[in-house]
């Protein structure tokens, strides 16, 4: 079974070269420790920053530069700052390849819902809808079962939505799964020693198993 | 030149009467309008509608007004980290519109372009739908549903700038240009404060974010904390 940084490890090989990457906030934050060396990304956090860097040094850090999760952090050469209106202008125009974020629940028709639980504090959506809404290319980060023994892969979303007919693919501590046209969480990958038969227990939305599949390499 | 300089936040604000709608820029703690947020405590004025990407934490930003509460509503895209907040918002004393970053950014930007509504596909299929009216619009051969949402319309917009001229032209720092510049061209009336207030010509044109036209008053805010609310740090 994967631990966080090991979902966000096997994330980080479907990051390719020369790819403009949205970051959520929780796992997906973890993806950008294990890009491996030789990929050249440029990080987008929605507040206004493209060449996002790594935190500061102790004494270093600038109130004024910070990422979409409120942490200070750094810049890469070549960055650039612009507006919140702007930044989403580049979510919206699709100009960002690929969006990584974290998720309550998913739906074998790729709906995802990560903002709301109803009867408890509601924090609000930030940007997580805009993404959503517009990307091409969403790959969710998330726990498959929740704490009471639950898959949060289902038929259907119990929790209000964030997006319909979104997500590309799901790295979970168990697995890879890609949502296939027509509604389904097909099996790509099993996480190291997890079986077949722990996934089919852990999934309660469609699953679809084609041939062997195989174990993941991290 | 126009000469746009106020003495002071006590002058820029005098005419903010309680049950007006303020837009707030700033991005969590990230340049907020300190120096306003405290003469707006200091005036008292009540039933403030806020539109704000956060609402602050709570003894910084705008959970000053929510602890004295003066916001009897705020609209938003994202408003954990304020147990003030929260404590309102369960009671009921407290409306809150939780609204896309994105659209939140677009209203303002819109409000400032002088569009009145426009088309987006975020919260399509949510609840933030509901109520709105959903569209079928082909766009670059792909044709998908979008909302149609509107432009804000304020009373103020109330900005923070990095340095402005006396004629209202305003240069952002680093990320803490985030709403203030949207929102700077959004407001019935839009008041900068800056930490450096400069003689016209001091600042290139080239390097001008807000032009001063969208600004009517202008004041050199006199004391910055300048909080940061995650400090992410590694050793050296």
């Amino acid at each position: 079974m994967l631990d966080k940084n090991g979902i966000a490890k096997r994330i980080a090989q479907e990051v390719k070269d020369g790819m403009y990457v949205n970051l959520g906030i929780g796992i997906p934050t973890l993806v950008a420790n294990f890009i491996p060396e030789g990929i050249n990304v440029e990080l987008q956090s929605e507040n206004g920053i493209l060449g996002m860097g790594p935190f500061p040094f102790e004494g270093e850090e600038d109130a004024d530069l910070i990422n979409a999760g409120k942490q200070t952090i750094t810049l890469l050469k070549g960055a650039s700052i612009f507006d919140s209106a702007t930044s989403f202008g580049m979510i919206r125009a699709q100009r960002v390849d690929l969006t990584i974020l974290g998720a309550m629940e998913v739906s074998e028709n790729g709906d995802i819902a990560n903002w709301k639980i109803p009867g408890k504090m509601v924090k609000g959506m930030g940007g997580a809808m805009d993404l959503v809404a517009s990307a091409k290319n969403i790959i969710v980060a998330m726990q498959q079962v929740n704490k009471a023994g639950q898959s949060k892969l289902l038929p259907q979303c119990d929790l209000p939505l964030t997006g319909v007919k979104c997500v590309k693919k799901i790295v979970t501590e168990l697995g890879v799964y890609e949502i296939v046209q027509g509604g389904g969480f097909k099996l790509l990958e099993r996480a190291p020693g997890i079986s077949v038969e722990q996934i089919k227990n852990a999934t309660a939305g469609k699953l679809i198993i084609e041939g062997d599949v195989k174990e993941m390499t991290i | 030149m126009i000469n746009k300089v106020v003495k002071n936040a006590e002058e820029a604000l005098k005419d903010i009467k309680s049950g007006m709608t303020l837009m707030v820029g700033g991005f969590g703690l990230c340049g907020i309008p300190e120096n306003s947020i405290a003469q707006l405590v200091k005036m008292g004025v009540k039933n403030l509608t806020c539109i704000s990407n956060n609402a602050g934490v709570d003894d910084f930003g705008l959970g000053l007004l929510l602890q004295t509460k003066q916001i009897k509503k705020m609209i938003s895209s994202y408003v954990g980290e304020n147990d003030e907040f929260e404590r309102q918002m369960l009671s009921g004393e407290l409306e809150v519109e939780l609204v896309p970053q994105g659209t939140l950014a677009t209203r303002c930007m819109m409000a400032g372009y002088g569009i009145p509504f426009f088309p987006t596909p975020a919260g399509v299929g949510t609840e933030v739908a509901i109520g709105k009216e959903v569209r079928s619009i082909t766009f670059r051969g792909e044709t998908k549903e979008y909302l149609i949402e509107k432009a804000f319309e304020s009373d103020f917009a109330i900005v923070k700038a990095w340095k402005g001229d006396k004629a209202g032209n305003l240069i952002y720092r680093s990320t803490a240009r985030n709403f203030n510049m949207p929102m700077a061209m959004a407001g019935k009336i839009t008041i900068a404060e800056v930490e450096e207030l400069v003689e016209v010509g001091e600042l290139n044109p080239d390097h001008i974010h807000t032009p001063g036209i969208f600004v009517n008053r202008i004041f050199k805010g006199t004391q910055y904390e300048k909080r940061i609310e995650q400090r992410t740090v590694k050793k050296k």
